[in-house]
């Protein structure tokens, strides 16, 4: 008789389960409707030195929006950590805000779910145009052929800083164009006692960002035309090895900075410890800590030879952070508008400035703020000499498996155990083997 | 606690003072550690460690509260922890009682199924159950996800079988004489429950409450979606210090003492009460 | 004759078991009485199977699944894999497989290691702690303290403590006593794996102690006079007293901390991140970053799957080599 007992258990679980799977995810159908016209729920990212900085800058402008347009929205503010998880269960749920800033790295996988809304000629017009953006920014918008999953609000490039003083001090006269060129300023830096140059060894995506800079110096890429993964093929192998490199051959990166997640390096290069930085934007984050603008130059990352510029002569990322609608909002309109305001020449400005980044929107980067000496190279970079990463459904395990890949090498280097082309190899044929079967 | 009868021998009182003092300081000194980071200034937390700060500043103590919301998620991390905790303890209180005074069919089903539940790896189920979520509150309308509610129905459901397992043990050993006592003066059983066993299971009880306050206290990984900006509780707030550009570990070890302190001394004096309280509930 | 007795009044002191065996009356108008068991019962009842019970199963209906970031927005439309996910885990050769498996027996000697490290650390700790002296209640209130703090706090503290540059750990070896020719690393690298030892021991000793010292209050006082009058020093006493009777609170606490242990996910993700070291990837870390970091929830689930099973057959064993030789009908009810 207790078999009975232990029957209607499961037979009450199994109905339950199956009422639950019959409801499935979120409404996978509906194109988003005007049902609350009034309100927007915007999850924002945290660009600025803390959530309350990001909150100080974000509610005069939403109140501004909601002066224009009557439309209150409800802002919160997710941290990093956070913020692809929270995506992900607003995703399978169909519960989440109605606009959100995501990161442009994300823009293809999220893009795949098909949960967010898609910006076909219909909708740029409605905030103004295609061409508004500039060229590099759409690039990182979603996969090739199809319309942009999400809208550039943010800019940023990588740029190389260097601290004024040890140059001097090591007799360095300007900064190097080109890898050979700091490996030899890294030596003449070493001699008075400082360390060259700074990396976040241990964090998955500032390796992902360095290795795929040097995959395009070398002519190489880390998939194919038509998307499949290749990360064995020898100009990425390489590639991913002259980075590596730097710490194990030509030390010009300190064994430490290996284990380095939490943006030591900056910190490093605040302090005055480590003559070079190769960051996004650091501007404001090196101001909080203390650095005076004074005190570094800006130049542009180094290339293999040459001058920066297109196809092997790429040095960039194209950085930045998008605006996504989810497509089953119950504000479009609200929505749009939101996006049309964010957008806005007006806004572009005053919200970059705030950040420290470039707008990508043609008609801002006009204002005086970005062109500035810091910004200008940011600028230029954006605009003449920066790529976008893979825009492939599978990008987020590709940051995984190869940025895993790029740590276990430094965490290599810097026991120094040998790094050869083989080692480089063989882990990123491992790292390759974990992407999903194309 | 009465002596033994023959005192321990010196190899045994070497012993212990050898081993209680490297256990201390095994013990003391990462407390140390966050108590003298959090009254450093940022730029000595991120210089060289020294055993002494340089410079002492309370600075951080008082940055705390504006980098990031952390009364808020205190008082977060309370309502979630102490809600989850009182219907935890009393659910489990009336499922032991049902299971030690009882005998009934699918009684050990029920007892496996609750045992197998710790073997759950989170993650297992973290999304089911936030579409289970998202589905009742568009099925009736009551929020279950982002709010505390739901993080409490979660935190309550998850010390159940430790409570429920610990408490059986336990009520197992209150005698049940005293039960007939009470129904012979003319209980109901849930009288008999009421007036006789929960006295008696006192210690139990509160072994229990804390178990479940401490693992509502710091869950952290359905805390992170369950919630957002205004129902975040510390467990997840704390990681706030570390954010896009710096990590503040000042603050960071500042903000842990600070809600840390209630916890340890709300620990500290019901300790006599889990010990007395462990000890029956684990003979079964 | 109208007693609402819940068993015979004859029924002194002897266990629940034995009562239990006894028929159960019916009795006209005590339906009430009759249901309510279940009654008490359907509070928990229904919690579990809403929390944890339900989830789980969709979370196995998942891992059939082929559920990537393509299908993730309507879940029941997702194609059914069949074991496919299984099989990818299970296959050692490729490299998502061996990755698993060279988690899991990372997993299985590191959650050894604790839980022996635990237990002794607790056990000592407990039997030094019996009798009285200056300081003892002091002292076992600052013990309970690891376990006390948020799990964050206390592991983002020994994050600060292993690191290579500017930590505690290197600064007192390396510059310090001179033990090591240079730093070590403890957060990458082949040390991790005693970083991450170190610091579930320090979090989960106290639990042990906890739970031992509670277990030594119930051995009586007069067998250790008789043992001592018999001749028994201080350590055979232990050895021929204290350790058998505790085994029925080592039974339980031995399985408890295995099973949180293993699947213990703070420490590591806090201590790691995301991606965490070769030697020191724990399984659910492991399962974290093949499903959610992925994208890939159905291989995720699969693996979550197989760990479930792995558990419950390790319980199982585990109950049964335990309960031998003890009471038989522990065994049943556990």
């Amino acid at each position: 008789m207790r078999s009975i007992r232990a029957a209607a258990v499961g037979a009450v679980t199994v109905s339950l389960a199956l009422a639950a799977s019959a409801c499935g995810g979120g409404s996978s159908s509906g194109g988003g409707s005007n049902d609350s016209p009034k309100t927007l729920t915007y999850w924002a990212s945290n660009q600025g030195a803390s959530i309350a900085v990001d909150k100080k800058v974000l509610q005069p402008e939403l109140d501004k929006f909601e002066k224009q347009t009557g439309i209150k929205v409800k802002l919160e503010v997710v941290p990093w950590s956070d913020l692809l998880n929270r995506i992900l269960t607003a995703t399978t749920s169909g519960q989440g805000p109605d606009v959100l800033n995501i990161g442009n790295t994300w823009s293809a996988s999220l893009q795949a779910t098909g949960a967010l809304l898609p910006w076909d000629a219909k909708n740029f017009g409605k905030i103004g145009g295609k061409d508004r953006f500039v060229d590099s920014a759409l690039g990182s918008t979603g996969a090739e052929g199809k319309d942009p999953a999400a809208v550039p609000l943010y800019s940023m490039a990588y740029a190389l800083y260097y601290n004024k003083e040890i140059f001097a001090d090591a007799g360095i006269s300007k900064p190097p164009a080109t890898w050979d060129e700091l490996i030899a300023d890294g030596k003449k830096i070493k001699a008075k006692g400082k360390s060259p140059l700074g990396a976040e060894g241990a964090n998955v995506s500032e390796n992902i960002h360095h290795v795929f800079v040097f995959a395009k110096q070398h002519g190489g890429d880390f998939f194919t035309a038509d998307g499949k993964p290749d990360f064995t093929n020898p100009k990425v192998v390489d590639a991913v090895k002259q980075y590596v490199d730097l710490m194990a051959k030509d030390k010009v990166i300190p064994t430490g900075d290996a284990e380095y997640a939490q943006n030591q390096s900056v910190s490093d290069f605040a302090k005055g410890k480590q003559a070079m930085l190769l960051w996004q934007s650091a501007s404001a984050n090196l101001k909080s800590q203390g650095m005076s603008e004074s005190s570094y130059g800006i130049a542009p990352v180094p290339v293999q030879s040459g001058t920066p510029g297109t196809g092997t002569q790429i040095n960039s990322m194209v950085a930045g952070i998008n605006l996504a609608v989810f497509k089953n909002t119950d504000n479009l309109d609200g929505a749009t508008k939101f996006v049309k305001f964010m957008t806005s020449d007006a806004e572009q400005n005053i919200l970059n400035t705030a950040y420290s980044s470039i707008p990508p929107v043609k008609a801002a980067q006009g204002e005086a703020a970005f062109n500035s000496p810091s910004n200008s190279v940011l600028k230029d970079t954006l605009a003449k000499s920066a790529a976008a990463l893979p825009q492939v459904a599978d990008e987020s395990q590709f940051e995984t498996a190869v940025g895993t890949a790029v740590k276990d090498l430094f965490a290599d280097a810097a026991a120094g155990r040998a790094v050869t082309t083989e080692s480089v190899k063989a882990k990123l044929e491992k790292a390759q083997q974990q992407m999903p079967a194309k | 606690m009465p002596k033994s009868p023959m005192a321990p021998p010196s190899s045994f009182l070497w012993s212990r003072r050898v081993f209680l003092t490297l256990l201390t300081g095994f013990v003391l000194v990462p407390v140390y550690v966050m108590v003298s980071s959090s009254l450093k200034p940022l730029a000595d937390v991120t210089g060289e460690f020294r055993w002494l700060p340089s410079g002492l500043t309370i600075r951080p103590y008082i940055d705390i509260w504006s980098t990031v919301p952390l009364a808020r998620y205190f008082v977060n991390s309370l309502i979630v922890a102490g809600a989850a905790t009182i219907c935890s303890v009393v659910i489990a209180v009336f499922a032991a009682y049902a299971v030690s005074r009882y005998s009934f069919r699918g009684k050990r089903v029920f007892t496996v199924t609750v045992l197998s539940t710790q073997m759950f790896p989170g993650i297992l189920f973290l999304l089911p159950l936030f579409l289970i979520y998202v589905n009742i509150g568009n099925a009736t309308g009551i929020a279950l996800f982002g709010s505390r509610g739901g993080l409490i129905l979660t935190y309550l459901t998850f010390s159940l079988p430790f409570s429920i397992w610990m408490l059986i043990g336990y009520f197992d050993s209150v005698p049940r004489d005293l039960d007939e006592a009470a129904l012979v003066d003319g209980c109901g059983p849930l009288g008999a429950l009421f007036r006789v066993v929960v006295p008696a299971a006192i210690p139990g009880i509160v072994a229990v409450a804390v178990y479940a306050f401490m693992t509502a206290w710091g869950e952290v990984l359905f805390a992170s979606v369950m919630t957002n900006d205004t129902t975040r509780t510390l467990a997840v707030g704390l990681q706030g210090y570390s954010t896009l550009n710096d990590v503040y570990w000042n603050q960071i070890m500042a903000a842990s003492l600070v809600v840390s302190v209630p916890v340890v001394a709300g620990f500290l004096l019901l300790q006599r009460y889990l010990v007395a309280g462990l000890t029956a509930g684990a003979v079964k | 004759m109208t007693t609402t007795a819940l068993k015979e009044p004859s029924v002194r002191g002897s266990s629940s078991r034995a009562a239990a065996r006894e028929p159960r009356r019916r009795r006209p108008g005590r339906i009430r009485r009759v249901g309510l068991p279940y009654l008490l019962l359907l509070p928990a009842l229904l919690l579990e199977l809403l929390v944890h019970l339900v989830p789980m199963v969709i979370g196995i209906v998942m891992s059939f699944k082929e559920l990537t970031q393509f299908y993730i927005r309507d879940w029941g439309t997702a194609p059914w894999s069949g074991l496919g996910n299984y099989k990818v885990s299970v296959d050692f050769d490729a490299p998502v497989g061996e990755a698993l498996l060279h988690s899991f027996f990372v997993t299985v000697g590191f959650t050894l290691l604790s839980v022996g490290l635990c237990w002794l650390i607790g056990t000592a700790a407990a039997i030094y702690m019996q009798d009285t002296f200056a300081g003892r209640g002091l002292l076992r209130a600052l013990f309970l303290v690891p376990y006390a703090l948020p799990v964050y706090a206390a592991v983002i503290t020994w994050v600060f403590m292993f690191q290579h540059d500017n930590g505690l750990v290197n600064h007192v070896l390396h510059d310090q006593l001179h033990l090591t020719d240079k730093p070590s690393f403890w957060l990458i690298g082949d040390n991790s794996f005693y970083a991450l030892l170190v610091v579930s021991v320090w979090k989960g000793w106290p639990f042990a102690f906890l739970i031992v010292m509670a277990g030594l209050q119930n051995i009586p006082r007069e067998l250790y006079e008789a043992a001592a009058l018999d001749g028994a020093g201080m350590w055979q006493q232990i050895r021929r007293i204290t350790l058998p009777s505790l085994r029925p609170v080592n039974q339980v606490l031995v399985l408890v901390l295995f099973l949180w242990t293993f699947n213990d996910f703070n420490t590591p993700y806090v201590l790691f991140g995301k991606a965490a070291p070769e030697a020191a990837d724990l399984i659910s870390v492991h399962i974290y970053q093949a499903s959610f970091v992925t994208w890939n929830f159905g291989t995720g689930s699969a693996m979550s799957v197989l760990l479930l099973l792995f558990l419950l057959v390790v319980t199982g064993v585990y109950l049964v080599l335990t309960s031998r030789g003890s009471r038989g009908r522990r065994a049943a009810d556990a």
